[in-house]
């Protein structure tokens, strides 16, 4: 490739602040037909708010925006797509109760006032075999799986004629054999002249996506490279900004009694189908159990079931060897389980109650908080102040509604309050999704400091690297059920995403073989 | 005798049924676009008594309906505004448009009224809308009940299927759904939520005035205090019935302008019942309505209520 | 330039006291607009309200008796929406408080000894109210249905249900046709302020306001209401009972309107006739809204809308403007209020505009 190439797209300067953050500072960006740029950088790098400046959805305080060479305003998704620009968000932009055909024509101006769906349905398919892109026009959003979600996102942009593509973190939702698929539907677009942004914190898929990659750290650009220049390890040195990831040093696992017994466990989910189908799974004292698997395979009800929060509708739970099944969730806390949601703002804490409140939500029912049914407001600043400097809440004051504190803040007071109140068994769904290295850091000493005390932790995550370090066993669920428990020693990448794709583990031995030779003939 | 017996009640039925009509469909919009307008009382109040006087000093009852679907559409453009723009609480802001609704209705039921009657406007006799009968059709035993109604009864029956062809089968309806389900969504698709629910909000109290219109021009000419007896809440009961879709508004009219048709047959008929007992009946029958539809959404799982419904929406939330 | 609003970075207290006294100066304004369209002088209406509220002891007196029912509907109203419970039939609470302490003081006297038959009718009209508010409270903890519908087409129940008595069955043999009924026996009227119509109800809301302060913030339960009003799934996660919590929040909600109705009957009208309550249940959404839900804070705006209510009659008297005039301000005091609460969180920023561009020619046209 010698000629030059002239950029479809560039962004200069781009500046956005929110009330006490700057998300974006200055940050240059720029696009080639063709070719695949991947935006590198940890949770809160500011990535996805570039992003959302690009499409419109918000506003930029300083910097320009050119498209094919020429400055472009751009104030809303509309004025997005009409210059070729379309974006699938994290979460996906799909109305759950309308028709695939529906979400793919929504907001369209160019449409007939009565739009004729058969000829929709019609393009849809055509557009869908030429990108192997399976999906019938027909079915409503909730039917579909969190893949075939991403497929019809993928879709809405092609048939609105998109040229440029913005990915955000498009594999959270994948195993790692449908990330394969979306790189090959990528190269048969980026073939055809199309260009594409990948939002990743991921190394490897950066190697495996991208032409090109920008390294975000603080709001700010700090490296940018071709990707056949650089290497894994210099990206993570880029992107963390220091030598080496954290390493946890983590004595021996010695696991103690029985904390978390859980028989042929069958649960359903909010829309009354099976989430759970015959889970089985045993937690000691003293040691970590991870869940792996692809968001949505039953890891919620997982964790609420085992909470009080959901009802099973077969199989029993024990606890420390009592039957809790289909306790009310006070009984299973006074049984001793903590529990730390993944909904930190929406469960695990009342954004407008004060911190020192949130604090003692847990112990607010017994003495010396409490007495006489009457509470004691200087018993709580105590409580509170030890726990804020124990757990090193960073808050203006106690009495600070909980809300304005940072999302990493919010989850060490959570932390704080679950960990003082647990006695047997700590659930943690998520802890560390969304939160800077620092705070990521200290959530998961925090959990192994539990082991150590001879708690059992249940911790459920999306992020293998995570598990692979502080958990002692992992088993990998897929649609409610676990495929398998091997111990992290012994845990590979691609085992555990083969599992998570639905092998069983006892199946395994064949299928590595073939996965090894495939993934080797593709890269 | 049945059959006279079935055409009045049929007839009187549609008659009762009408208000409720208008404002079911504009309420069911209202609430696809993801606004709760717990102000539908008082936009009813308004429109029956804006329209009654208008009606009364013009001579025309054309007026009186423009008048009524402006003040509608005003009252509902508050709402919209403190909803919308404000972000306030739906519940609370709906029910201080009724209290304020209701408020002013009574006052101008006392100012607007000519001097001989002290400015009461209570009592006076005004233009009224007339049933139109169609040749031939009204002659058919009972069903001739549907051809011989006023022209806002007419109208009803072409309300209902645009109503329901535009929310289902046009890219406008299309995107008034995506705005109640996930404003998020609609937004990041081009829709402008703010606008589209400003629009229906709109929209909805419109038809709420007209409702109140056909009370005060049609069902009972005239003006009393309370003129609308709480039919601005059953409203609310009834899109809940029809599960928000505009074809089903019109079953919850006939149910609820049927109990009112027996009402009217039982008291005429003579009855130990003490009245009050009757006219509870609406009310009681609205609870049971709602018990029996909560239930029923448990039972199947279904959730008939637009997502977004009663959220505020606010892009740069972050 | 654009304006837009910007999330706070804390709660601004200032923007909370100033928010209800701005509204109510706008309201007024508003109300003088109307007033002009009517062809009345506002000043002249404004002042004549205010003597007739506030110029003497005995209009203060009579402001107070509009203050009374509207200070405990108000109490009540401020618990349930604490919960996020949409409780608008403390009007029909009210109504079946009256009934229940009518019955007890037409019907148990001579059965009981006259000292108990105060207390009785009383407690009897809180237990009625409870127990209205409670079947909304349970078909919304138990079987989820909206109690926004239920609570009010219970008022409208109630009303007829009483309606029905006093035309009915309770109507006074000697009363000529006037719809109630026979004067209570004087053992059962609620004492008097002396020279005025100010009964002990108001001691009941003062202690009542401040016992309800102190349970929602300093106790157990209040803590755990407080975090289900604010929060119903971290509510659930934390271990709180919420239905069992809902009920017996009504429960209470229900009984201080009960309450009114009972003073209503016994310390007012002496019997219970036609017009027991004028719409308190309603106005009492606006008195708990404008209070922010405070119990404290509910006394003081109640005697405000008392006034409102007393100066919309003298108005009548006086200027010959109908009395409703009261009602119109009450119910415009909430639109400023709702739309200034979002100044609690959020603050205005204008934008300035971009500077402007010598290559504006070369701007991509959205459109294209």
């Amino acid at each position: 490739m010698n000629e030059v190439k002239t950029p479809i797209l560039e962004m200069q300067g781009i500046t956005k602040r929110f009330p006490g953050v700057l998300a974006n500072d200055h940050v240059d960006l720029e696009l080639y037909p063709g070719e695949v740029l991947a935006l590198l950088g940890e949770n809160g790098a500011g990535k996805s708010t570039l992003m959302n400046v690009l499409v419109g959805l918000y506003r930029p305080d300083e910097g320009e925006i050119y498209v094919r060479g020429k400055r472009a305003e751009i104030h809303s998704p509309k004025d997005a797509a009409a210059l070729g620009i379309g974006m699938v968000h994290q979460n996906f932009m799909l109305v759950k109760t309308m028709t695939v055909a529906e979400n793919i024509i929504l907001g369209m101006s160019d449409l007939p006032f009565v739009p004729s769906m058969e000829t929709v349905g019609k393009r849809i398919t055509e557009i869908s075999k030429r990108y192997n892109l399976q999906v019938d026009p027909n079915a409503y959003i909730w039917q579909l799986s969190v893949g075939e979600q991403q497929r019809v996102e993928i879709l809405k942009l092609v048939y609105r004629g998109a040229e440029i593509l913005i990915l955000d973190e498009p594999t959270a939702v994948l195993t790692p054999q449908e990330s394969h698929e979306l790189a090959g539907v990528l190269k048969v677009m980026t073939d055809e002249g199309k260009s594409a942004i990948f939002i990743t914190h991921k190394m490897e898929e950066v190697m495996e996506f991208s032409d090109w990659v920008r390294v975000l750290q603080h709001g700010k650009l700090v490296a940018v490279r071709r990707t056949q220049d650089t290497s894994p390890q210099e990206l993570a040195r880029l992107m963390v900004g220091r030598e080496v990831l954290f390493r946890l040093d983590k004595a021996a696992c010695t696991p103690t009694e029985t904390i978390l017994e859980l028989q042929d466990v069958h649960a359903d989910d909010d829309k009354g189908l099976p989430a759970l189908r015959g889970l089985s799974l045993t937690i000691h004292g003293g040691e970590i159990v991870g869940i792996a698997g692809v968001a949505g395979n039953g890891q919620r009800q997982l964790s609420e079931v085992v909470t009080g929060l959901r009802r099973v509708t077969g199989g029993q739970v024990f606890i420390r060897r009592k039957d809790m099944t289909n306790q009310n969730p006070l009984s299973v806390i006074k049984a001793g389980v903590s529990h730390i949601p993944a909904d930190r703002i929406g469960m695990g804490a009342v954004g407008n109650m004060a911190v020192s409140e949130n604090l003692v939500m847990k112990g607010y029912r017994e003495a010396p908080i409490v007495i006489n049914g009457v509470l004691r407001p200087n018993r709580i600043l105590e409580f509170a102040h030890k726990m804020i400097e124990m757990f090193r809440i960073a808050t203006p004051t106690p009495q600070t509604r909980i809300k304005f504190l940072s999302g990493g803040n919010i989850q060490k007071a959570i932390l704080a309050r679950e960990i003082d109140a647990c006695d047997g068994l700590l659930v943690a769904v998520y802890p560390s999704r969304g939160l800077d290295v620092g705070a990521t850091e200290s959530v998961r000493r925090m959990l192994l400091a539990q082991r150590e005390e001879g708690m059992g932790v249940l911790l459920i995550s999306e992020d293998l690297e995570e598990l692979l370090t502080i958990a002692d066993r992992i088993a990998v669920m897929f649609e409610g059920q676990i495929m398998g428990v091997v111990a992290s020693d012994d845990a590979d990448v691609e085992t555990l995403g083969l599992m998570m794709a639905g092998v069983k583990r006892e199946d395994l031995a064949v299928e590595i073989e073939d996965a090894v030779s495939t993934s080797t003939a593709s890269s | 005798m049945i059959i006279s017996l079935l055409t009045s009640v049929l007839s009187i039925t549609l008659r009762a049924g009408t208000s409720l009509v208008y404002a079911t469909v504009g309420e069911i919009y209202t609430e696809r676009s993801g606004i709760l307008n717990l102000g539908l009382e008082g936009m009813m109040l308004m429109g029956a008594v804006t329209a009654f006087a208008t009606a009364y000093y013009s001579g025309s009852v054309g007026l009186g309906l423009v008048v009524a679907l402006a003040v509608g559409a005003m009252l509902a453009a508050i709402h919209a505004f403190l909803t919308v723009t404000m972000r306030a609480n739906q519940v609370v802001s709906g029910l201080s448009i009724t209290l304020f609704g209701s408020g002013l209705a009574s006052f101008l039921g006392q100012r607007l009224g000519p001097v001989s009657n002290n400015y009461y406007l209570v009592g006076m006799v005004g233009p009224k809308f007339t049933p139109i009968r169609i040749p031939w059709l009204s002659k058919i035993p009972v069903l001739g009940a549907l051809f011989s109604q006023d022209i806002l009864t007419y109208l009803v029956y072409l309300l209902v299927p645009l109503a329901w062809f535009y929310l289902y089968k046009t890219r406008e309806g299309l995107n008034l759904r995506a705005v109640g389900e996930n404003p998020q969504t609609a937004d990041a698709m081009g829709i402008n939520v703010t606008r589209t629910r400003y629009l229906y909000t709109v929209f909805g109290g419109m038809l709420a005035g007209l409702g109140g219109a056909h009370l005060s021009l049609a069902y009972t000419p005239g003006w009393t205090e309370n003129l609308t007896g709480g039919r601005g809440w059953i409203v609310i009961a009834l899109v809940i019935f029809a599960m928000w879709n505009p074809a089903r508004a019109i079953l919850g009219a006939i149910l609820f302008g049927g109990i009112n048709a027996v009402q009217f047959r039982i008291q005429a008929a003579g009855t130990t019942i003490p009245a009050e007992f009757l006219n509870m009946l609406p009310y009681l029958l609205t609870i049971l309505v709602l018990i029996v539809m909560t239930w029923w959404e448990a039972l199947s799982k279904r959730i008939g209520a637009p997502a977004a419904l009663g959220n505020a929406y606010m892009r740069e939330d972050k | 330039m654009r304006i837009i609003f910007e999330k706070r970075q804390s709660i601004s207290r200032r923007a909370m006291v100033l928010v209800p006294v701005v509204s109510f100066l706008v309201s007024l304004l508003l109300g003088a607009i109307l007033l002009l369209i009517s062809g009345a002088n506002p000043f002249e209406t404004y002042a004549a309200m205010a003597r007739g509220t506030f110029g003497s002891t005995y209009n203060f007196s009579e402001t107070l008796v509009k203050a009374i029912p509207l200070m405990l509907t108000g109490l009540g109203v401020s618990i349930a929406f604490r919960m996020r419970f949409w409780n608008i039939g403390a009007e029909g609470q009210l109504t079946l408080g009256g009934v229940a302490a009518a019955w007890v003081a037409l019907y148990w006297a001579g059965r009981v000894p006259a000292f108990l038959l105060l207390p009785l009718a009383i407690l009897a009209g809180m237990v009625a109210g409870a127990l209205w508010a409670g079947v909304p409270a349970f078909l919304k903890a138990y079987l989820g249905v909206d109690e926004t519908l239920t609570t009010l087409m219970l008022n409208y129940v109630a009303i007829l249900f009483a309606a029905h008595l006093y035309y009915g069955p309770w109507r006074d043999p000697q009363g000529y046709g006037f719809p109630g009924t026979a004067q209570f026996d004087p053992s059962v009227w609620l004492p008097r302020l002396v020279g005025t119509r100010a009964h002990l109800g108001l001691i009941f809301a003062i202690v009542l306001a401040l016992a309800l302060w102190f349970v929602l913030n300093r106790t157990r339960w209040g803590f755990e209401l407080k975090i289900i009003g604010e929060n119903q799934v971290a509510a659930r996660y934390l271990g709180i009972g919420i239905a069992r919590n809902i009920v017996l929040a009504l429960l209470l909600s229900g009984a201080l309107s009960g309450l009114a109705g009972a003073c209503e009957v016994t310390g007012i009208s002496r019997r219970l006739q036609q017009g027991l309550s004028i719409g308190y249940g309603y106005t009492a959404i606006i008195v708990a809204w404008m209070a922010q839900l405070n119990p404290i804070a509910v006394l003081f705006v109640a005697i405000l809308m008392g006034a409102l209510l007393v100066g919309g009659d003298q108005v009548q008297m006086t200027m010959g403007l109908p009395a409703s005039m009261g009602l119109v301000l009450q119910g415009m005091i909430l639109f400023p209020m709702l739309a200034g609460s979002l100044f609690t969180e959020y603050r205005l920023r204008i934008v300035r505009p971009e500077k402007t561009d010598p290559l504006a020619s070369e701007t991509v046209e959205a459109a294209s």
